[in-house]
């Protein structure tokens, strides 16, 4: 009786949402060791890596340029008042460079990198699904896990620093415009002024942070589409969970690398 | 010589609380044609993944080539299933590659050189009458293509056994038949057995050496298409009309 009146409905209801929740967790976790298994076992999927990776990396890039340029010369022009009340103008550079390589580079990047390939590896996984394609793989002896999941996780881990690298070299040079619009610098003094500043704790923890954004996006996308229910709204489903989870993850991961870094400094 | 390649007993699949098999047996001899007949939903295609470990049964033996696939490692499973052939339902084309990369795809790691390759990929795409379609895209394909050249994929791998869901669900009459006779064709020329499942009485009436009709998970009857087709069973009549 007094158990009854505890758990009334809307308990249930939080109950099942947490157990949903941790059996997520177990079921992820499981994936990525299953993930790790497979990536170390030879034969390797050398020629479906390289595709992958052009794919990936490559075709992301003109999408990754056009964000990173506008990045820059926005945050240029949004932090310049605040420096000229204090007369530090001349500050500039320098500032928006270590924002740009610390943080906003690296995780606006990765939202975006979440967006176009996070969402295109879930739908393209949870159509395989559906329309069989995984099954007919695994039944004419070939592994579809390591083809397809292993083969997409190891490119993106390792395309999306570079894609990070090449946005925050677009996106300085966006701040190089957006402090020219007032005022004049030089091309010289602007990248002195940027690499007098800049150290090699600015830019390395912020490098390796991005492979494991590129992973956990591709991870759980790869999930998400591997795992996806039947029915075609299941690829809807899958691109959209994707995206948010992917998201979602590359905030907490940034939050921990943060944590991780100021131990060291 | 053994002549049984496959061999199911007391198979039993439930999903949750949806008892799908409730206990099936099944033989299949070398070069024979069965036909399992059943009403849509009745667990015909589990029955089939069961057979090739796409789907772990809760209960029951499944023998292929004297081996049990349930007992085996994964690359022992692998080397099994080169011997299977498996034409999906949706025919399951690759749609990221084309129809040679489609055929080529099962025999990777099997080290051919490029002409060997070429010349199987030519000759098998013959044998299902799609020559000029090799450099197409899965999507360009109408669905008697894909089923055909789903076909041609299973075949290039001589498959001892070919498994297939539903060959002519969604083709017109006349498609129908010319992939029914293509069934006999094959079985003809690669002297392997064939699991057709269908709900097309026709499609049956051609490729049937036995036949079998489940009902309620289990296997309701047996016998050739003629002795089904006169039985007594108002019910097992009622697929005939
Ligand atoms: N992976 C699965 N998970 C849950 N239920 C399934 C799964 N596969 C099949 N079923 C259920 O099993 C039953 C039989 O399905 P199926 O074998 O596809 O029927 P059919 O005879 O039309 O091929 C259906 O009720 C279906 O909902
Ligand atoms: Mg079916």
């Amino acid at each position: 009786m007094v158990i009854k009146k505890i758990v009334g409905p809307s308990e249930r209801l939080y109950l099942s949402a947490l157990k949903g929740f941790f059996e997520e967790v177990a079921q992820l976790t499981l994936f990525t060791l299953r993930f790790f298994k497979q990536a170390l076992q030879p034969p390797y999927e050398f020629n479906e890596l390289l595709k992958q990776s052009y794919l990936i990396g490559y075709k992301s890039l003109p999408l990754i340029a056009i964000t990173g340029c506008i990045m820059g010369l926005v945050l240029t022009i949004q932090s310049r008042p605040t420096l000229a009340e204090f007369g530090a103008e001349s500050w500039l550079p320098a500032m928006v460079a270590v924002s740009i390589i610390r943080e906003i580079g690296p995780v606006i990047t990765a939202l975006i990198f979440a967006g176009k390939v996070g969402s295109g590896i879930g739908a393209e996984l949870a159509s395989m699904k559906v329309s069989e394609q995984i099954d007919a793989m695994e039944v004419s002896g070939i592994n579809p896990f390591k083809y397809i999941v292993v083969t997409r996780v190891v490119s993106a881990t390792f395309m999306l620093p570079v894609l990070v690298v090449m946005a925050d070299a677009i996106a300085l040079y966006g701040a190089y415009i957006g402090v020219n619009l007032k005022g004049e610098v030089s091309f010289h003094l602007f990248f002195l002024q940027v690499f007098e500043k800049l150290t090699f704790t600015d830019v390395f923890p912020a490098i390796i942070k991005t492979f494991f954004f590129g992973f956990a996006i591709a991870l759980i996308s790869c999930y998400k589409g591997y795992n996806s229910n039947k029915g075609t709204e299941g690829v809807g489903v899958a691109a959209n969970s994707a995206v948010v989870y992917g998201s979602l993850a590359v905030f907490i991961l940034d939050m921990a690398a943060v944590q991780i870094s100021s131990l060291f400094s | 010589m053994e002549t049984i390649v496959a061999d199911i007993t007391n198979l039993k699949k439930a999903f949750g609380s949806n008892h799908v098999l409730k206990g099936i047996d099944l033989k299949i001899e070398r070069g024979e044609n069965l036909v399992v007949l059943g009403k849509s939903g009745s667990g015909k295609s589990v029955l089939i993944k069961c057979l090739v470990g796409l789907i772990e049964p809760d209960e029951g033996k499944v023998i292929l080539f004297g081996k049990n696939v349930f007992e085996l490692n994964d690359e022992d499973l692998n080397a099994l299933r080169k011997k299977v052939g498996f034409l999906f339902q949706s025919a399951a084309l690759y749609d990221s590659m084309s129809v040679r990369e489609n055929l080529e795809f099962p025999l990777r790691g099997l080290k051919l050189k490029q002409k060997e390759l070429d010349e199987r990929v030519a000759s098998t795409l013959k044998s299902v009458g799609l020559e000029d379609a090799i450099d197409q895209m899965p999507c360009g394909l109408s669905g008697g293509m894909r089923k055909r050249v789903g076909l041609a994929r299973t075949l290039m791998l001589n498959p001892e056994i070919i498994l297939y869901d539903e060959p002519t669900t969604g083709l017109d009459p006349t498609t129908s038949k010319e992939i029914s006779r293509l069934i006999l064709d094959v079985q003809k020329k690669y002297s392997a057995a064939s699991i057709i499942i269908t709900h097309d009485v026709e499609c049956a009436r051609i490729t049937a050496n036995r036949m079998m009709i489940i009902k309620d998970g289990t296997a309701y009857c047996e016998g050739t298409f003629e002795e089904l087709e006169t039985s007594k069973d108002e019910w097992v009549r009622s697929f005939f009309k």
